[in-house]
């Protein structure tokens, strides 16, 4: 289970205070499929970061199945079963795919193993196994290598950023797929999204704007009052 | 051969035992071993320190490895090797020097290879520089290398120091005939208070000739590096130089490409990069559940390959 409480998060700009998360408090229960979603820089990258370590709370406190790891290192948090998909994929000089897949497997994946997952996010394992993780690869190829890594660890919980951006049509459907068998493993899994077939396959919703938690419940009661738009008043939200 | 000196010619040659082929083994300033084939022999040289390599035109798929190993404290020598390869040959040459210092006195090892590669020919040549040994005294290597390529041949040059070499002062010159060409890959890693430079100047005299050269450096804690590529396209050929540099920690790496183009169709490209290693790589690789230091190390050698 992880548990977020009362977490703000704060960044100096121009010499003034800025405030991305406000006081936000929320439970994630164990297997869950939870979609967070909300107009863009309402703080939902910036929550997920949170959760995983890459930024640290100005205040609260992060609980993952009872223990405090607020101040965890992002790499303590992994070994503990933390996941986290880039929003924007990173690029690496004479990393394969290979070897990222290895990496993020411990060391028991095979190179059949490692193809597997390929296939899964919709690569033809044999054309992308050995290619650098490099610049030579599209956002969209890098996007599936992304979520292949994070298949590959499978882990206790699983963050996404955004894992639909720059993807195609048709790798859409074998991404849903993707989560969908996540889910059935009974892993638990955030993904942060605006697309409503994602949306359409969470358990719960949580809308996200301004920094603070505008709205939270089950898919059904959230997602006709997120494609209504009526989560948020988005005026008052842009006004900042 | 002492058990300090096979470790040398592990590390620089990747030899556990005398190679197949020819070899010319030098340690600490003479000769510790040779074989010669039918088709290439090897012959010390009279007037000064050194060895003429002669390979046969039409040698195919044979190698040479002439690895030098310094384990003795205070050894200066100057070495002048001579590659004599006829038209039509496919070889691999392996080159190298470790230096083992486990004294308070200066080791260094200066050597000028030359080579006059006939016409037809595919040349590997590897190259490997290592340095160990828990003494003070300075490990230096200043490796020069003069390339001669004749029409139609081709020439990969893979030149690597990774470790314990306190000063380098590394010179490749390098004049092409017609469609000839030449790859270097250099890759260099200094650490510590370690001084590197490198200097690289290709003539592209011949039709249709071309040069590649490709440089990864790495340069940790107070180290400084030296990255120099000349390439000067005297006739219709193409050019391509590019240095890629991490930097670590209070290392300093300066690069200095230059191209002339002497000829109207000459096509020349420099390309120079230096940086530190992005934040989101080190991030990425610990959201995996490396350490900060295992990502670092997964990023270099990733880098350097």
């Amino acid at each position: 289970m992880l548990e977020l409480k009362n977490i703000s998060f704060s960044v100096e700009e121009n010499g003034k205070t800025k405030e991305i998360l406000k006081d936000i408090s929320l439970v994630i229960d164990d297997k869950k499929f939870v979609a967070i979603t909300g107009p863009n820089g309402g703080g939902k990258s910036t929550l997920a970061k949170i959760i995983v370590g890459i930024e640290k709370p100005t205040s609260g406190q992060i609980l993952f199945n009872g223990q405090d790891i607020t101040d965890m290192s992002i790499t303590d948090r992994a070994k503990l079963g933390m996941s986290y998909a880039f929003q924007q994929p990173v690029r690496f000089k004479g990393i394969r795919v290979k070897d990222l897949i290895k990496l993020a497997a411990g060391d028991g994946v095979s190179v059949s193993g490692a193809c597997e997952y390929l296939s899964e996010v919709g690569l033809c394992a044999r054309d992308y196994i050995n290619r650098e993780v490099d610049g030579s690869l599209s956002g969209g190829e890098l996007k599936r290598i992304e979520i292949a890594t994070i298949m590959a660890r499978d882990t206790e919980l699983s963050v996404f950023d955004e894992p639909e951006a720059g993807i195609d049509l048709w790798s859409f459907k074998n991404l849903i797929k993707v989560f969908e068998k996540m889910h059935e493993k009974e892993k638990t899994i955030i993904i942060i999204s605006h697309q409503e077939r994602i949306l359409n396959i969470a358990d719960e919703i949580i809308v996200v704007a301004a920094g603070q938690v505008t709205d939270m419940g089950t898919k059904d009661e959230i997602l006709p009052k997120v494609l209504e738009g009526n989560t948020l008043d988005s005026c008052k939200y842009y006004k900042g | 051969m002492d058990q300090i000196q096979k470790t040398l010619l592990e590390e620089i040659a990747g030899l556990h035992e005398v190679p197949a082929g020819a070899y010319n083994i030098r340690a600490n300033g003479s000769m510790a071993g040779r074989n010669t084939t039918a088709n290439i022999d090897i012959v010390t040289k009279e007037d000064k320190q050194g060895i003429d390599i002669i390979i046969k035109p039409g040698t195919k798929n044979e190698s040479v490895h002439i690895p030098v190993v310094l384990s003795q404290s205070g050894i200066s020598e100057m070495v002048y090797n001579d590659f004599h390869i006829g038209d039509d040959c496919d070889v691999t040459i392996v080159a190298g020097c470790g230096i083992h210092n486990g004294g308070d006195k200066k080791s260094q090892h200066d050597g000028i290879h030359t080579f006059y590669i006939g016409k037809n020919c595919k040349v590997k040549y590897v190259e490997k520089h290592y340095g160990q040994g828990e003494g003070t005294g300075e490990r230096i290597m200043n490796p020069e290398t003069v390339i001669n390529i004749d029409e139609n041949s081709y020439m990969e040059m893979e030149t690597v120091q990774i470790k314990g070499v306190d000063s380098t002062d590394r010179v490749t010159k390098a004049r092409l005939a017609d469609k000839a060409s030449i790859k270097v890959i250099e890759k260099l890693v200094t650490h510590g208070k370690q001084y590197a430079k490198t200097y690289f100047e290709v003539e592209l005299d011949g039709e249709d000739s071309s040069a590649n050269v490709i440089s990864r450096a790495v340069a940790k804690d107070d180290s400084y590096q030296v990255f120099l590529a000349k390439i000067n396209g005297n006739n219709k050929c193409a050019g391509h130089s590019e240095c890629d540099a991490i930097i670590m920690d209070n290392a300093k790496i300066s690069a200095i490409p230059e191209i002339t183009a002497n000829n109207l169709d000459a096509q020349l490209i420099h390309e120079a990069a230096i940086g530190k290693i992005a934040g989101e790589q080190i991030v990425k690789l610990m959201t995996l559940g490396l350490t900060e230091a295992e990502a670092e190390e997964q990023i270099i050698n990733g880098f350097l390959k």
